[in-house]
């Protein structure tokens, strides 16, 4: 533990000693430094650096949960945001399920998520990094009419918590990460792509892979035009199947599955995908931007099996939604910071990598649309009904091969069929920000709908 | 707006906001700013039959820009006190890298335009009030149908207190009100589980709620899920497409807002760079963004630059007349703001963003625009979507749709996308009827989210790619 977290856990463990007879109190408390850089056209367009704390405070009294938090470490406003706490538990329902969790004897693993570098690089290399970012992607293709963002950003944040049912945990992480967008033209033509690096610190970017991704996204867009509707294959790149992960793992939460909410709910042992697919979230892999040390709960996060060899094993679980189905956390709290209450959520998913790369499903495939890049996920994608349509664009494969640029189409199925219907799961795995890996995946039998 | 933070209680005082604006600029700055944010917010949920969470925060914190030649610099603290507020200023001001200059500023306090009076402070309205809203929507959408099978409602209200004041002399204050109310439920049938969801929001107190029966909420909420149950796949490929009042807004946000943000413009990312003058749309297309609609959910008395709310039209019977602009796009340009500079909260830098963005009336009856459309789709209401504003491609879900059959509506559809390409999209419009409706939305751009408005009459598009699976 650093000094630091030390401090926010020593901050957490005595408003957490303030809990009365008959309450249960957690305290979460998390602290931050943030610098985002913009460049363009060779200059630094905005160049932003933020500290910022808070702490969100839950009281459960008799089964009834409040909550209360506040953009500040001032213990003064944490004592008022106490009394809201315990205020606002007054008026829920009481819920023989709710509950603070407490330890269950699982030790953490021992992840190094922090690199210094983030904190000690001078902003002036910072500011240097996103300059050559944009430089580099302006003289990368005589194709490249514009970068429309050049960007350098990184952060720094360590959270404790602590609870009047013994919990104590620290946590902290930095993520460094550079992303371009180029803007490519041909005659009226115009076509954007984006590429990205990421990492836990600073010296581990690699702004050429940033570039070179955006570029080849954007210039192979060039003359894209609708394709006609019919039945086909689909090719999804890394980053696609990354996301479309984030979306089924939502149905594989256990909040959504006690609620009704998923199309995975009452299926557990059933084939629910092709035999050669495993899920698995195992936030105790250092290589994921989800790596973690404790749930949000304070817990000692590990390794849960979702889908093995197509059959589903389980989901993932806090400590209420545990108790709502009988089970026991999967240490699987998620909370978006300070501000809101923890809830179930999966942080560092990958496929079971298959044997081959990309380049070889596309030749296995033969005839098909390769997607690079989805859009309307959040309105196209209904992990309750599993009911699935996203616009796409990418190319079209051709003997084997990637072909002519296709743009303003959409490709429609449901979760539940896709997952019966996955051809080939890649050896190619990128390690992504989000909450899942990607590889090159293929699905069959979905329907494009164009011209 | 409440009286509260517009002719007292500043958030800080006007001296130490002049000498942290003088510590911003004495490193050669040309302009600073100083934004100071209150913000108040209670939230509460009834889920699976419980109220599962009263939760209320409390955020105030500032931010000090400072901008030099081509660059901005930025930087926030939480720390409101003069010391917090120097030291933000010092961290911005480190952008000015050719040191000297410096001059003192000195503010004059100017009155914001009221846009509408605050009935009833959320923060006066007693928690258990707030809670037996919820009660009631939970009731009513069990109500609609046996096959309701999960209800959630979820009750919102924020008040925001901003204080903005910059190098050119200016002080001004808003005191922001909001509060919403959603539905969501899941209905259960032989085809398996369908959603549906409605909301109301409004940039008002607890009045809302005088005018808004949440029990309505509730059973539209419930109607939509259930009408799904019988529906069948949508249609793939490209169809004529009904957009009824109020129900997709959200097309025009995508299809052609955003490339009218003067930021976008200025990289050449927008479809609609250069187009000035020309005719963008089909004639039938008045578009307009109107920050100054009283209680519209994307209204406001100044944006978070300090400037007016306007109401600004960007195109005019199908001809482009403007772009949208912040107060950097326009020094650019040579010109002032049309009051889009707006921010998530106080750890953000402003950009253009739109306000209440909406298409006006045309002559024709609703009714008569479906008479006369003999097959096609039907969006009785849209959902999110998504634009890339260099090739103008979008997308947006529909969440309620029917099929069109011999100028009637028939079978309720699946969910499915709309794909699309702006320009096209707005050259295709071929009815508009004088139904005009408007709707609440959060508008997402460059990882900040803030309020909007969205409106359209009913009207009929010749041609959008639908992504069904009919056929299967």
């Amino acid at each position: 533990m650093s000094a630091a977290e030390g401090e926010l856990l020593e901050l957490a463990v005595r408003i957490a000693g303030a809990a009365k007879s008959g309450e249960e109190l957690e305290v979460y408390v998390s602290r931050g430094v943030e610098t985002d850089i913009r460049a363009y056209e060779g200059e630094v367009e905005s160049l932003s650096s933020a500290a910022s704390a808070g702490v969100g405070i839950r009281v459960v009294i008799g089964g009834r949960q409040g909550f209360a938090y506040a953009g500040t470490l001032d213990e003064s406003v944490i004592k008022q945001t106490l009394a809201d706490a315990r205020d606002n538990a007054t008026f829920a329902t009481a819920d023989e399920h709710v509950g603070l969790a407490g330890p269950d004897g699982v030790a953490p693993t021992s992840l190094d998520l922090w690199d210094d570098e983030v904190l000690r690089t001078p902003s002036a290399a910072k500011v240097e990094m996103a300059l050559e970012l944009e430089r580099r992607a302006r003289n990368a293709d005589v194709r490249v009419r514009q970068v429309a963002f050049a960007d350098y950003g990184d952060m720094a944040a360590e959270a404790a918590v602590a609870s009047s049912t013994g919990i104590t945990a620290t946590a902290r992480r930095t993520v460094s990460s550079v992303a371009v967008e180029t803007i490519a033209g041909a005659d009226a033509d115009s076509q954007t792509g984006v590429g990205f690096s990421a990492a836990r610190g600073p010296g581990e970017l690699d702004l050429d892979k940033a570039v070179a991704d955006a570029v080849e996204r954007s210039t192979r867009m060039l003359g894209a035009t609708k394709a006609r509707s019919g039945k086909c294959a689909v090719v999804l790149d890394p980053r696609v199947t990354s996301t479309l992960l984030a979306v089924v793992s939502s149905a594989l939460s256990g909040e959504a599955v006690t609620k009704g909410r998923s199309f995975f709910a009452d299926r557990v042992g059933e084939e629910v995908a092709v035999p050669s697919l495993v899920l698995v979230d195992d936030p105790t892999d250092a290589r994921s931007f989800g790596a973690s040390t404790h749930d949000a709960e304070g817990l000692a996060c590990r390794r849960n099996v979702l889908i093995e060899n197509g059959v589903l094993r389980g989901f993932v679980f806090d400590t209420t939604s545990a108790r709502r189905a009988g089970v026991v956390s999967t240490a699987s709290a998620v909370r978006g910071g300070y501000a809101t209450t923890p809830v179930a959520g999966c942080r560092a998913l990958l496929l079971s990598p298959g044997t081959l790369g990309a380049a070889d499903i596309l030749s296995q495939v033969g005839e098909a649309l390769f997607v690079q890049s989805i859009t309307g996920v959040h309105s196209g994608v209904n992990p309750v009904s599993g009911d699935f349509s996203v616009g796409a664009e990418g190319l079209m494969v051709r003997d084997g091969v990637l072909a002519e640029p296709v743009r303003e189409v959409t490709i429609a199925s449901t979760l539940q069929r896709m997952l019966q219907s996955v051809l080939h799961i890649g050896s190619d795995v990128e390690w992504l920000p989000g909450v899942a890996a990607g590889q090159t995946v293929a699905i069959d039998g979905m329907a494009l709908s164009g011209s | 707006m409440s009286d509260a933070g517009s002719a007292t209680g500043l958030l800080v005082e006007t001296p130490v906001i002049e000498r942290v604006l003088g510590a911003a600029l004495q490193r050669g700055g040309e302009f600073a700013e100083v934004f100071v944010e209150d913000r108040h917010s209670t939230s509460a949920v009834l889920d699976d039959g419980r109220v599962e969470e009263l939760s209320s925060g409390r955020d105030r914190g500032a931010g000090v820009r400072v901008v030099v030649g081509e660059t901005t610099g930025y930087a926030h603290t939480a720390d409101l006190s003069e010391r917090g507020l120097l030291a933000a200023a010092e961290a911005a001001a480190a952008v000015a890298r050719q040191g000297g200059g410096g001059r003192a500023v000195a503010l004059e306090r100017r009155e914001s335009v009221k846009r509408n009076e605050v009935g009833q402070l959320p923060e006066e309205v007693s928690k258990a009030r707030k809670i037996e809203l919820l009660v009631q929507a939970d009731e009513a959408a069990r109500a609609s149908g046996n096959a309701i099978s999960q209800v959630s409602a979820s009750y919102g209200d924020g008040r925001r207190r901003i204080q903005i004041a910059n190098s050119d002399g200016i002080l001004v204050a808003d005191d922001q009100v909001r509060t919403r109310f959603s539905v969501s439920c899941v209905a259960v049938g032989d085809t398996g589980m369908q959603t549906g969801y409605e909301s109301s929001a409004f940039t008002v107190g607890f009045e809302l709620f005088d005018t808004v029966d949440v029990r309505e909420v509730a059973a539209t909420a419930a109607r939509r899920a259930l009408v799904k149950l019988t529906a069948r796949p949508a249609p793939s490929g490209e169809v004529p497409l009904i957009l009824e009042s109020g129900s997709g807004g959200i097309l025009f946000h995508e299809a052609c807002g955003h490339g009218l943000e003067a930021d976008h413009i200025a990289k050449d990312a927008s479809v609609y760079v250069g187009q000035v003058g020309e005719q963008v749309a089909s004639p039938l297309v008045t578009l307009v963004d109107d920050g100054t609609i009283g209680p519209e959910w994307g209204s406001f008395a100044v944006d978070d630059e300090g400037n007016s709310a306007q109401r600004n039209v960007l195109i005019d019977k199908g001809v482009l007349t403007d772009y949208m602009w912040d107060y950097l796009r326009g020094r650019k340009d040579n010109r002032g703001s049309s009051g889009n500079g707006r921010r998530q909260n106080y750890r953000h830098l402003p950009m253009v963003r739109m306000t209440n963005t909406f298409l006006l009336n045309g002559d024709a009856e609703p009714d008569e625009i479906l008479a006369q459309t003999p097959t096609g789709v039907y969006v009785a209401k849209l959902g999110g979507g998504q634009v890339n504003t260099t090739t103008g491609d979008f997308v947006f879900g529909t969440v309620e749709a029917y099929l069109i059959e011999d100028g009637h509506l028939t079978e309720p559809l699946r969910d499915a996308n709309l794909i699309g390409n702006g320009p096209e999209v707005l050259r295709r419009i071929d009815a508009v009827a004088n139904d005009f409706a408007m709707g609440p939305g959060t508008c997402g751009k460059d990882g900040q989210s803030v309020p909007v408005g969205c409106g359209q009459p009913t009207l009929r598009i010749t041609g959008v790619t639908i992504g069904g699976t009919a056929g299967d």
